[in-house]
């Protein structure tokens, strides 16, 4: 076997950070040649750090590594982009670290994994462009569902395996997707899956985004494309993700200065 | 740690444990710090123990601005001689502390205790958020500075605290997010950069 190189360079979208020791950090990195990964940031909590800029989450940028002990030592970074219009939004930023917190859940550490990584790229950007988020974060959610293995299946019924009436049929998150009428009895938390809903399920799954991007979604159904892929997603994480919650919260406390206003 | 036939004397194994809860100590400095405790003169080892003893019963939290003190309200909050119509927002007490050093504050402050961090599950309801809308709210604040920290959960916070603060109508600032003195123009990150282009200032000529 060839001698590993002590230096090597990868690009990299931080996905977050946590503290360490007096001024570290230590970084979970998405890479597209070593997939998820944790590296050490040194220093970066001092205010004339080099690195720290360049090395805050949501960050797509150009690494040099060191090879450690236990976790490798960032030694150099150049920001590729800094993702500027998701920062200075709060709406958007929450979106992007639900983004960031659930690619983190769902794929595992030292992976090759280009399709969620181009998939993770996309995403940001089009956060920071789009003119719907929820409709980005769906068709993300959707993506990496099938990427990671665990699509939903919204084609046939899994109860029966029968092709679904174009009715109002059930989404259980626990069987793994659809149930038509007859089989919802045997199923556990199904909840009503409207004729629009399921459209919608689908053309996530099958269409492209600029697809996706064309459809106008009246707001009770993209709340329940919503609740579908969300409780389809704590089915698999077997937990919620976090930053959902402050989504949520956003948009009630909008809601209520709305109202009040 | 586990129950194993040692030599150790069990006040010292007790004292070892002890420093093994601390952050940062593994099980060799935890050790190496019992015994030179246990060679230290008995009355610096007293002052020590007085001094953890001292530093839970008498240390508390400000019921004003949420800043620790031994006398509530705190000597910051009761001080005449400070501006009480503009208020710091900070994330740690140690934070007061380095706005102190600088001379250049003399208003009043609030500690969150902490920062917004969504993929942590940290909401405005583990911070000190209500204490300052009540503050606000019965105060004669009439300017706010954010000084959270300038990276993604400071910003985070700054961000959710100005749009909730906003309907009172009172003057929010943010502290400002540049270059670092004694740094380096050519290592700086792009959002630093053009922070620091926005918020350049008028040099004087003269």
């Amino acid at each position: 076997m060839p001698p590993r190189a002590r230096l090597y360079k990868t690009e990299a979208i931080i996905l977050r950070g946590r503290k360490l020791g007096e001024a570290d950090r230590i970084l979970t990195l998405f890479t597209p040649t070593f997939g998820k990964m944790e590296a050490k940031a040194k220093g970066v909590r001092k205010p004339t750090s080099r690195l720290s800029g360049h090395l805050q989450p949501l960050n797509r940028c150009r690494l040099q590594l060191a090879r450690g002990h236990a976790s490798d030592v960032i030694t150099g970074c150049e920001t590729l982009a800094s993702f500027r219009g998701l920062r200075d939004d709060l709406d958007l930023l929450s979106r992007a670290l639900y983004v960031a917190e659930l690619t983190d859940r769902m794929t595992a550490d030292h992976v090759q994994n280009l399709p969620t990584y181009r998939l993770l790229l996309d995403t940001l950007g089009r956060l920071e462009s789009g003119p719907a988020p929820d409709t980005v974060l769906r068709f993300f959610e959707m993506k990496l569902l099938d990427i990671s293995g665990f699509r939903p299946e919204i084609e046939c019924c899994v109860g029966c395996g029968n092709a679904l009436e174009p009715v109002d049929n059930f989404f259980a998150p626990v069987a793994g997707g659809a149930v038509c009428r007859e089989c919802v009895p045997g199923q556990s938390g199904p909840r009503v899956m409207t004729l629009n809903g399921l459209k919608i399920l689908r053309l996530l799954q099958r269409g492209s985004y600029n697809d996706v991007a064309r459809v106008n979604l009246p707001p009770e159904l993209a709340e329940e494309v919503e609740r579908h892929l969300h409780s389809y997603i704590i089915g698999v994480l077997e937990r919620d993700v976090n930053a959902a919650a402050f989504i949520e919260r956003l948009r009630r406390e909008g809601a209520r200065t709305r109202i009040e206003v | 740690m586990n129950e194993r036939r040692t030599s150790t004397a069990a006040p010292l194994a007790r004292l070892i444990e002890e420093f093994y809860r601390l952050p940062g100590i593994g099980p060799k400095s935890a050790q190496r710090l019992a015994y030179y405790l246990l060679r230290m003169p008995a009355a610096d080892a007293r002052s020590l123990a007085e001094a953890i003893v001292e530093v839970k019963e008498k240390v508390t939290l400000c019921s004003t601005c949420q800043n620790v003190t031994e006398v509530d309200p705190c000597r910051i909050c009761t001080d005449a001689g400070r501006d009480r119509a503009i208020m710091c927002v900070v994330e740690e007490p140690l934070d007061i502390l380095a706005l102190e050093r600088t001379g250049s504050f003399n208003g009043l402050y609030h500690v969150l205790h902490g920062a917004i961090s969504p993929m942590d599950g940290i909401g405005p309801e583990d911070l000190k958020v209500s204490e300052l809308l009540d503050r606000l709210r019965n105060g004669e604040t009439t300017e706010i500075i954010l000084a959270t920290n300038p990276n993604l959960e400071g910003e985070a916070t700054s961000m959710y605290l100005s749009r909730l603060i906003g309907p009172l109508g009172l003057r929010i600032t943010r502290l400002a997010r540049g270059l670092p003195s004694g740094g380096d123009l050519e290592y700086a990150d792009d959002v630093t950069l053009t922070r620091a282009i926005e918020g350049r200032q008028e040099m004087d000529g003269a």
